[in-house]
């Protein structure tokens, strides 16, 4: 209940700025670009596919390559928005407000959370009516479409979570902007490491640590519970390291 | 209900590394009253305001809203207070009506009962005619009237006003102090500032903090006691001796000032002035004049904030 009012506040917030919109219209104009020069490709490709057997649909050639972007860009958009959600209400000292209120950290953390996570909700709808159009066109392997919405929204859940946290921990927006960029694309980047070195063991480990990897399995249509699973924990150790450091502001 | 003070604070300490902000403090509040805390800057009235709040933990010490403990049941607790704090904590990109409206819910009030508390906190605070303006747009005194109603909208048990009349105008700090008069009426008010005069003028209990040690709490009626007149400026073309002075019931000191007048301390309870009269009168004194010297809050505050300052310097040193 307070989690949805504060969701809700954070929603209407977002949306009185230009921020979020201009960053729904230039993330939809440029994902808009790539499908449309994906959807180009697969049509001059179509004759010699047709040729082969087995040959792989519009969902892998076009869908799968424009969720791939989206996580790419999303990584650099998620820390924008993420980086005022408590900072900026520090700086504002409109804290104080949510701290006076009969309510707890946790239910101040989960409404931000919350609210954030709703709008990037709406920006991946927005973005999955792209592919959707192609059903005016022919069918489409939805059960793979659908692993790749899970899997999108699961890694944005994951990055709003650490910009989050990054947000507790300072009164910038842009300190917690940068941190939260820079901590997410070594996430993405850390598998590298292990496999320049070509070490077994430490390239399992950095992979399995990499947000990048978790996501690709459901991109490529393989809905393995365990991916699902990291991504919850990885998003709940985060909310919980938030909840502390706020709980932290008042010792 | 009634048996149960409000609010009551039992040996509050908050420590900032070797700083100590709050040291000790322990007072009470009961219903229909108006307590001032006073002190000069950094004495630690704000830390006792956001500990009071659950702002802030405390490091030591004990505070219970309506029976219900502070640290134990934060939210029952904070359901009972209201809460200015030094920068009115606004949502500077919503309306008035938006923003009290959040803030309403926010206390856990019905939503069929919220436009009715929002309007009644407009009307307390002389907000109707701004209701569908940005805060942003408003001046620096209706953003201040704004919070006060964030504050008393749920019509908390405790209303907590830190500085409540910074930055506004002289007509608007009178309104502010009618409402904080009328708001002790039916709920318990804690009002820091350091305007001396307001309170007077508004408060029942005053509380003089100082180095985040409380040196002062009484109410305002002993306070009146302590401002009684105890000296008088007396101007004599003939002034007799000293002794003579002294020999009038009930004066205790005579000081000679510099332009030649006399300034007589005399006991507060008995008035030194027929007798003075008279025999200046009678023994031809040549009386010019006679100045009552009223000791103002503000010495009061003065002598007691420094008195107890320099001890506390020497322990650190």
């Amino acid at each position: 209940m307070m989690m949805l009012l504060l969701a809700r506040r954070e929603l209407r917030s977002l949306f009185l700025s230009p921020l979020a919109w201009s960053i729904l219209a230039v993330v939809q104009f440029i994902l808009a670009y790539l499908f449309l020069t994906q959807l180009n490709d697969f049509i001059t490709l179509q004759p010699r596919l047709k040729m082969l057997e087995n040959a792989p649909g519009a969902t892998e050639l076009v869908i799968a390559p424009l969720y791939g972007s989206a996580a790419f860009i999303l990584m650099m958009v998620v820390p924008l928005l993420t980086m005022r959600l408590i900072s900026e209400e520090r700086r504002n000292r409109s804290l104080t407000l949510l701290f006076s209120a009969p309510l707890s950290m946790s239910e101040i953390i989960l409404g931000k959370f919350l609210g954030i996570l709703i709008f990037f909700a709406g920006m991946t709808a927005m973005l999955t009516i792209m592919p959707l159009t192609l059903l005016f066109a022919g069918p489409l392997d939805l059960g793979h479409l659908a692993a790749m919405v899970l899997g999108l929204l699961l890694l944005i859940s994951a990055f709003s979570a650490v910009g989050l946290y990054m947000s507790t921990l300072t009164v910038q927006p842009t300190v917690a902007a940068i941190s939260t960029f820079g901590a997410l694309l070594l996430l993405w980047i850390i598998d590298w490491a292990g496999n320049k070195v070509g070490d077994e063991n430490a390239s399992g480990l950095f992979s399995y640590l990499s947000l990048l990897r978790h996501f690709e399995a459901l991109a490529k249509g393989v809905f393995n519970s365990s991916d699902v699973i990291y991504y919850l924990l990885f998003i709940t150790v985060f909310i919980v390291l938030s909840i502390r450091r706020l709980d932290a502001d008042r010792l | 209900m009634n048996a149960v003070p409000l609010i009551s604070v039992q040996h509050l300490s908050r420590h900032y590394g070797n700083i100590k902000a709050v040291d000790d403090v322990s007072f009470e509040l009961a219903k229909g009253e108006v307590l001032g805390f006073l002190g000069p800057n950094g004495a630690g009235k704000s830390t006792t305001m956001q500990i009071l709040t659950g702002n802030l933990a405390p490091t030591s010490g004990r505070i219970t809203i309506c029976g219900i403990d502070l640290i134990e049941q934060p939210k029952l607790a904070k359901a009972e207070i209201g809460y200015l704090p030094e920068q009115p904590p606004l949502y500077r990109e919503l309306s008035v009506d938006e923003y009290l409206r959040f803030c309403a819910r926010l206390n856990r009030i019905r939503s069929n009962k919220v436009t009715a508390a929002v309007a009644r906190a407009k009307q307390r605070c002389g907000l109707e005619s701004v209701g569908r303006r940005l805060i942003n747009n408003l001046s620096k005194g209706y953003q201040q009237r704004v919070g006060i109603a964030q504050a008393i909208i749920h019509s908390p048990s405790i209303v907590v006003l830190d500085e409540p009349t910074v930055g506004l105008d002289p007509i608007q700090i009178r309104e502010i102090r009618k409402l904080i008069r009328e708001l002790g009426e039916e709920h318990g008010v804690i009002l820091s500032t350091h305007i001396l005069p307001e309170v007077q003028m508004t408060c029942d209990h005053v509380q003089i903090i100082t180095a985040g040690k409380l040196v002062f709490a009484e109410s305002i009626q002993k306070l009146r006691q302590q401002m009684q007149v105890r000296h008088h400026i007396v101007g004599l073309r003939n002034p007799p001796n000293k002794v003579v002075l002294l020999s009038i019931e009930g004066v205790e000191q005579v000081e000679q000032l510099e332009d030649g007048r006399l300034r007589l301390q005399h006991e507060a309870q008995t008035d030194i002035v027929p007798q003075l009269v008279e025999k200046a009168v009678a023994e031809n004194w040549g009386l010019l004049e006679l100045t009552p010297e009223r000791k103002t809050l503000e010495q009061i505050f003065v002598d007691i904030t420094s008195a107890d300052q320099q001890p506390a310097v020497e322990e650190t040193l």
